[in-house]
């Protein structure tokens, strides 16, 4: 059995190294997927319509932002599955009074072998969680955005969650909250397309909120064409939902797994 | 290629970018079959984020670097992660 899956295996990868020696060259100006006409059009009109110097944020968030909406409510989804599958609670988790957790030794991390991670991990964490938002906030200009901001700050909790104990973390994070924020995010996506709609445009057309930002707002940061402003912050704004859903699902898939469900101890 | 480096370094160049995409590729199939083929399955999570890194490095080669940013924090950051908490809730051993 093993031999024919072999086979396969190799007749397809032999397959695919054929198909690889067809590729266009790799930058070819005249290749299909710089030659529609579609791609010109981004690569010289997102500048001038959207502010934005970062093409592939200006694609991710304006003229693609409906893909990037469901992406996030897949990343809620998937945070909400896993809580469904493997949230439980035991019987004697349920009737644990209130001295068996007085009595429990929390492990301190002055314990041996622990004080040197948790002192540069209690120095690093602040530093990993402003980098995530710069990661956010500069998605325009640099590589990153919503996405990779929100990783970054779902990272950092769960490595505060591996230093000290899961229930510490839970302190500063709890269930319901994680739940709460993962919810949270995709309110501000969808509220603000909601919101271009209810203005009489369609459903994420950012360039109708150009109409609720003040005129002197405008003024003040001396802003000439108020609809390319507005896109710009419309984008960065869904950015932060974006951010904001996928810390909170990384770190509640995170707490799921590590404890088993139950969320009383970690790893 | 050992010939090819040296003389690059003699006029004042890298490593040709050719025999840098051949190396991580070969080291990608490396270590992807690695990842399968090992019976510990911790090891196989923690080879796993290797292959994730040099995927990621292969990206920012080719220019793709909102690409490689987005791997490398989910790679590393997170998704290992989540495989090693698997593991360590389930056995350790794989059973093929």
């Amino acid at each position: 059995m093993r031999f024919f899956a072999f086979i396969a295996v190799l007749a397809v990868g032999l397959l695919l190294v054929s198909a690889v020696q067809e590729f266009p060259k790799f930058g070819d100006v005249n290749s299909p997927a710089n030659a529609y006409e579609l791609s010109q059009e981004f690569i010289t009109k997102t500048e001038t319509d959207t502010m934005v110097p970062n093409i592939v944020t200006a694609v991710l968030a304006d003229y693609r932002g409906y893909d990037t909406m469901f992406e996030t409510v897949v990343v809620f989804t998937g945070g909400l599955a896993i809580f469904a599958i493997l949230r439980t609670t035991r019987r004697e988790d349920r009737s644990e009074p209130a001295e068996a957790s007085r009595d429990r030794v929390e492990p301190s991390a002055t314990d041996s072998g622990r004080i040197i991670v948790a002192t540069t991990v209690r120095l690093m964490v602040p530093v990993i969680q402003l980098f995530s938002l710069y990661v956010l906030a500069h998605g325009h200009h640099s590589p990153g955005g919503g996405f990779q901001g929100g990783v970054i700050l779902g990272a950092s909790f769960i490595l505060l969650a591996l230093v000290s104990d899961l229930p510490t973390t839970l302190k500063r994070f709890s269930e319901s909250r994680f739940l709460a924020f993962g919810a949270l995010g995709i309110l501000i996506y969808a509220g603000i397309g909601l919101i271009c709609m209810f203005l009489g445009k369609n459903f994420l057309d950012y360039a109708v909120l150009d109409k609720v930002i003040p005129d002197w707002m405008e003024s003040v940061f001396g802003v000439t064409s108020g609809a390319e402003w507005a896109r710009s912050h419309a984008m960065l704004a869904v950015e932060v939902g974006v951010a904001i859903t996928v810390a909170s699902i990384m770190f509640a898939i995170y707490a799921l797994l590590s404890s088993n469900g139950r969320l009383r101890d970690g790893l | 290629m050992i010939l090819l480096a040296a003389s690059n370094a003699v006029h004042g160049q890298g490593i040709p970018i050719q025999a840098f995409n051949l190396i991580l590729l070969l080291l990608l199939v490396i270590t992807a079959v690695i990842s399968l083929r090992v019976r510990d399955l911790l090891s196989a999570a923690m080879v796993y984020g290797i292959y994730s890194f040099l995927i990621c490095l292969l990206w920012c080669q080719m220019g793709a670097v909102d690409v490689a940013f987005t791997e490398a924090a989910v790679g590393a950051g997170v998704s290992a992660v989540f495989l090693i908490a698997t593991v360590y809730n389930t056995k350790r051993k794989s059973s093929d």
